[in-house]
């Protein structure tokens, strides 16, 4: 069982409820794809009642920042993440997906001032189900694979 | 939200409440013009129009506006006259300017830089066009000229011929024209018809919207058309936009079957959407709608300025 799981490392975070085949782009976004300190555990394809098939993916002796974590409720909109400290998990919550998104997505709009100046480029959340992005300069709406090809 | 200090970016930070405003603002400063010729609200303050890529009749119309308010104007027309070739970023170079200046007027290729601009001003910002995004003081002075020639927007039957796709102008109009009680119908090629997820929003915000071909079919319906100049590089060959061009050529023929009152705008430059036979018709409203910058303008200029 994933709890059981959840065990293994004894300090650092535990994300669970990741869409299956996607904790790949989840290390990606945290920068974990190449060794860096601490053990990396991930499960791929685990039977899920929530979401059917899942991925769980381990970061040992890491924390997350809040950014990091509202990337991660872009592709992962129902993951949750748990704080492990002395192997017990002292916290959990779930992600969200906030109302503004800077500095994590490019603009997908190659005449868009935020490709060309130097400025952090921001989006407001235009609806969640399905995920609808608008840039904040140049005010052209990104949805699906345009968000995830760009963080 | 006050006015002083205010940037101008987006049709989209407008309320209803703030269009109404302007447009009353801008009638208040026609009046005044008509009275005396120019006015002094301004006196003292300067404008800087920085055009980045060159649009003479936008500039001049800011110019001539800052110029009745009793203000003066400094600026460039292109951006190879400027630092800018040398590679500066658009922030230095709107932080430089606003040292010579009380309010900044931006023309831009680049989708956004308006807004960008605004962050980096202190002085108010006002988008005068900014790639294919937005161009807020046209739509307002499309708005102004219907007001002012039918007294009112609500209750009447537009329609958007053209090229309602890649249209700017017509979008922006369109979202604007949402705040009103009016019915819409966007006429088109088939290749040019206006973006679903627009269409979408109109019919939510409560429009009557009729998505045609035909503009012969539907011209008795129509209080105002406004036309837009089809783009030959649209399309992706010659005949098929040699076909469609001549189906929308609005003349007096075509115009033999409209309501005596309808209004044909038109945002300039045209190159044959409108036949020069038209001109002198009392369908034509198009060179009263140029005429219309200059008070809507004023009325922008002066209010962001805290003048007014
Ligand atoms: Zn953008």
């Amino acid at each position: 069982m994933p709890e059981l799981k959840v065990e293994v490392i004894p300090e650092g975070t535990v994300i669970d409820h990741i869409p299956a085949g996607k904790w790949l782009k989840v290390i990606e976004i945290l920068g974990l794809t190449r060794p860096n300190g601490g053990t990396l555990l991930i499960a791929s394809n685990v039977p899920s009642k929530k979401l059917g098939r899942k991925d769980i993916v381990k970061i040992e002796g890491r924390y997350l920042s809040e950014e990091e974590v509202n990337k991660i409720a872009l592709i992962a909109p129902l993951a949750t993440v748990n704080i492990v400290k002395d192997y017990k998990i002292v916290e959990k919550f779930k992600v969200e997906i906030p109302d503004k998104i800077v500095g994590i997505l490019r603009c997908p709009n190659p005449n868009c001032v935020s490709n060309h100046e130097h400025v952090t480029p921001k989006f407001r959340v235009e609806s969640r189900e399905p995920l609808k992005l608008r840039c904040h300069y140049c005010e052209r709406t990104i949805e699906g694979d345009d968000i995830l090809g760009n963080l | 939200m006050g006015w002083k200090g205010r940037d101008v970016i987006s049709i989209r930070d407008f309320s209803k409440e703030d269009i109404e405003f302007v447009l009353k603002v801008a009638e208040r400063l026609e009046e005044g013009l008509n009275e005396k010729g120019s006015l002094d609200y301004a006196r003292g303050k300067i404008l800087a129009t920085l055009f980045f890529e060159p649009s003479t009749r936008t500039r001049l119309s800011f110019e001539s506006a800052m110029h009745r308010l009793g203000g003066s104007v400094i600026g460039f027309s292109s951006a190879s006259s400027t630092s800018v070739k040398k590679g500066e970023s658009l922030a230095d170079t709107i932080k430089t300017v606003e040292q010579y200046s009380d309010v900044i007027v931006i023309r831009h290729p680049m989708e956004g830089a308006a807004r960008l601009a605004a962050e980096v001003a202190e002085v108010p910002v006002i988008n005068a066009g900014d790639g294919s995004n937005q161009h807020p003081t046209q739509t307002l002075l499309d708005l102004y000229t219907i007001k002012r020639a039918f007294g009112s927007i609500d209750g009447l039957t537009i329609g958007l011929l053209g090229d309602l796709k890649y249209g700017r102008t017509v979008h922006s109009l369109a979202e604007a024209l949402a705040f009103y009680d009016v019915e819409l119908y966007l006429i088109s090629p088939e290749l040019l018809r206006m973006p679903k997820h627009i269409v979408e929003e109109l019919r939510e915000k409560g429009l009557e919207v009729h998505e045609t071909t035909d503009l012969e079919e539907v011209i008795p319906e129509l209080d105002l058309l406004y036309v837009t100049r089809i783009q030959r590089e649209r399309f992706p060959d010659e005949e098929e936009y040699l076909k469609v061009k001549g189906s929308y050529q609005v003349n007096l023929s075509i115009l033999k079957n409209a309501k005596e009152s309808l209004r044909v705008m038109h945002p300039l430059p045209r190159v044959d959407e409108i036949h020069p036979e038209v001109d002198k018709s009392k369908h034509a409203l198009y060179f009263r709608q140029v005429f219309s910058g200059v008070p809507v303008r004023m009325a922008l200029l002066g209010l962001t300025l805290g003048v007014l």
